[in-house]
């Protein structure tokens, strides 16, 4: 379990991640999402202990990364950039960092194996392709059997093959009871492997929901309607509760009403509509719409706290 | 990328026990690896060996030529055979730079301290592997530049007339010392000491800089660039400070036959060893304070 208290990270003036709370499960592969520059990668690195936070605390398993007696066996890593140097083969990597804790040669075989990279174990990984160097640091994570995974943006530089192999093995390892956290700033590919989502914009929590959740509240009927009379339709529409707006003259996108309801209106008034399309509003869009309000407005919609 | 296993579960790991776990003598061991697993390592030791017994041979040749042909003598045939380490250091100094800073340009870093998150034993294990692998290596050096270099200067003879081993005139003898000379096995201790300390400059500038261009030119300004500065003092004071400064005082131990401007072997020693301790100390305070 992975849980972050009031954590917040100041580079002078700068914030990068500002009184960020939130627990991670196990059992589930929980999203941590966020355009960009949200505080993703520092966050993780705070959560491991490599950056220092301003405020607040980062535990795993109860406990302070650094007081763990094997990081590497309660908390596998994989770190945005490549954290491998470029001289070494990947095999001398691993086996560096198992020597760390005292696991042997037989398990770095077989993470090797495990990430389909025995043949290259040989080569310098300065000639590693930005998927084999993924799979090495996806390897490296295993490497003490751990129970909490901390993946930062892991299908990155992946091919397809290798995406669904990701999304396969996230899975697996989440039900086998461990905590997986990964980040993505792809709320699609997310949505194909998290269950629990954990939302950032600017540095500060947006949502902490599960993805049917998250998929539900956003859900809300939107729906496109095209005629030739629209500013009628609109007027005969316009109700509390009923948002509606226009981009083209003939257009009007009405949420809070279903098409029957829209259809039933222009029945009656005897307004020819040209088109009437329901529109489920799609995660990825409810992402887009949570992290555009925090990139505009620099405070979390407070819409989006119910979520 | 063919035969990837799919949708494998990560073979089970024997359960974990006690065993597993971070202490300081694994990461020694991790340590040890991955100094000897780069290619660079063997690149400057190499270099560093080329150096320091080929140019020890070369000026042993052209002194002893010089003695036999034009007369004169050498009062110290042991740092004369010892002089390759002066540039041999360059190729020290840089791969104990690069130790610390290639982890830095590559990232290795953040791997190397989420393993082990306490920091101080990463640099225990780097000083103390790096230190004991150069020792010997340099140790191994400096012997095979002592007898290469005294075995040269052996085939020239001197007229013995300013012969400083007391021969009376007409009779000539071989230039070279042996081991037994006064003060030559604890030259060759000397030199490989200083070459572990250059070593070891580097490594403080390299966690105190992260920065590999950054961390060379502080190494190379301290040792190199700051006796050429002290010149421009008044020479009055100049003798009192040139012989403190890293180059003079780390080299002290490398002499036979002390001059008066430069400390003896041993305190020249220690006060090179100062440099060398606060270097990796601040080397530390950074590494424990600033985010990696």
């Amino acid at each position: 379990m992975i849980e972050a208290t009031g954590l917040t990270k100041r580079y002078g003036e700068k914030i990068a991640v500002q009184d960020l709370s939130f627990t991670v499960q196990p059992g589930v592969v929980t999203g941590f999402l966020g355009p960009n520059g949200a505080g993703k990668s520092t966050t993780m690195r705070m959560l491991l202990g490599l950056d220092r936070p301003s405020a607040g605390t980062a535990r795993i398993n109860g406990r302070s990364y650094d007081q763990l007696k094997a990081p590497l066996c309660e908390v596998g890593a994989l770190l945005e950039a490549k954290a491998i140097h470029t001289g070494r083969s990947a095999r001398n990597h691993l086996l560096a960092l198992a020597a760390t804790h005292g696991i042997g040669r037989r398990r770095v075989d077989d993470v090797l194996d495990l990430v389909g990279l025995s043949h290259v174990a040989g080569k310098r990984a300065g000639g590693f392709s930005l998927g084999m160097g993924q799979r090495l640091g996806i390897a490296s994570a295993l490497l003490g059997d751990p129970h909490t995974l901390i993946l930062d943006e892991p299908v990155n530089g992946l091919d397809p093959e290798g995406i669904l192999w990701i999304r396969t093995l996230l899975r697996r390892l989440a039900e086998e009871g461990r905590t997986v956290f990964v980040s993505s700033h792809l709320m699609s590919e997310m949505s194909l492997t998290a269950t629990h989502l954990i939302v950032v914009g600017q540095g500060r929590l947006i949502a902490d929901a599960s993805v049917a959740e998250l998929t539900a509240a956003s859900g809300r009927s939107v729906v496109r309607v095209r005629t030739e009379e629209a500013p009628r339709l609109r007027d005969l529409l316009a109700d509390d509760g009923v948002e509606i707006s226009s981009t083209e003259r003939d257009l009007l996108t009405v949420v809070g009403l279903t098409s029957t309801q829209i259809g039933r209106v222009a029945a009656e008034a005897r307004i020819a509509l040209i088109e009437l399309t329901p529109q489920q509003a799609s995660l990825e869009e409810a992402f887009m719409e949570l992290t555009r309000d925090a990139v505009e407005f620099g405070t979390p919609m407070e819409g989006a706290a119910a979520v | 990328m063919s035969g990837i296993a799919t949708t494998t579960v990560p073979p089970a790991l024997a359960p974990i026990d006690a065993s597993y776990g971070v202490t300081q003598r694994r990461v020694a061991v991790s340590e040890w690896i991955k100094f000897r697993s780069l290619r660079s390592t063997w690149w400057s030791i190499g270099v560093a060996l080329l150096i320091s017994i080929g140019l020890g041979i070369v000026f042993s040749a052209l002194r002893g030529h010089d003695i036999e042909h034009n007369g004169g003598f050498e009062v110290d045939q042991t740092a004369l055979s010892l002089r390759g380490f002066y540039l041999a250091q360059l190729a020290v100094g840089v791969l104990g730079v690069l130790s610390i800073t290639g982890e830095y340009s590559t990232g290795m870093i953040r791997a190397t301290l989420s393993a082990v998150p306490k920091r101080v034993p990463v640099w225990l294990a780097k000083i103390g592997v790096f230190a004991a692998a150069i020792f010997v290596v340099t140790l191994i050096a400096a012997f095979i530049a002592f007898f290469t270099g005294q075995a040269v200067l052996s085939s020239y003879h001197s007229s013995g007339l300013f012969g400083a081993t007391g021969f009376g005139l007409g009779q000539t003898h071989p230039l070279g010392v042996s081991l037994g000379h006064p003060g030559s096995v604890r030259a060759i201790f000397g030199a490989a000491l200083y070459m572990v300390g250059v070593g070891l400059l580097g490594i403080g500038c390299g966690f105190a800089i992260r920065n590999t261009g950054g961390a060379i030119a502080a190494l190379f300004g301290l040792i190199l660039v700051l006796p050429l500065l002290a010149q421009a003092l008044p020479s009055s004071l100049q003798v009192h400070v040139v012989k403190y400064l890293p180059l003079l005082a780390g080299t002290a131990g490398m002499n036979t036959a002390t001059d008066g401007d430069q400390l003896g072997p041993w305190a020249g020693l220690g006060v090179f060893a100062i440099y060398v301790v606060v270097a990796l100390g601040i080397g530390l305070v950074v590494l424990r304070r600033r985010d990696a």
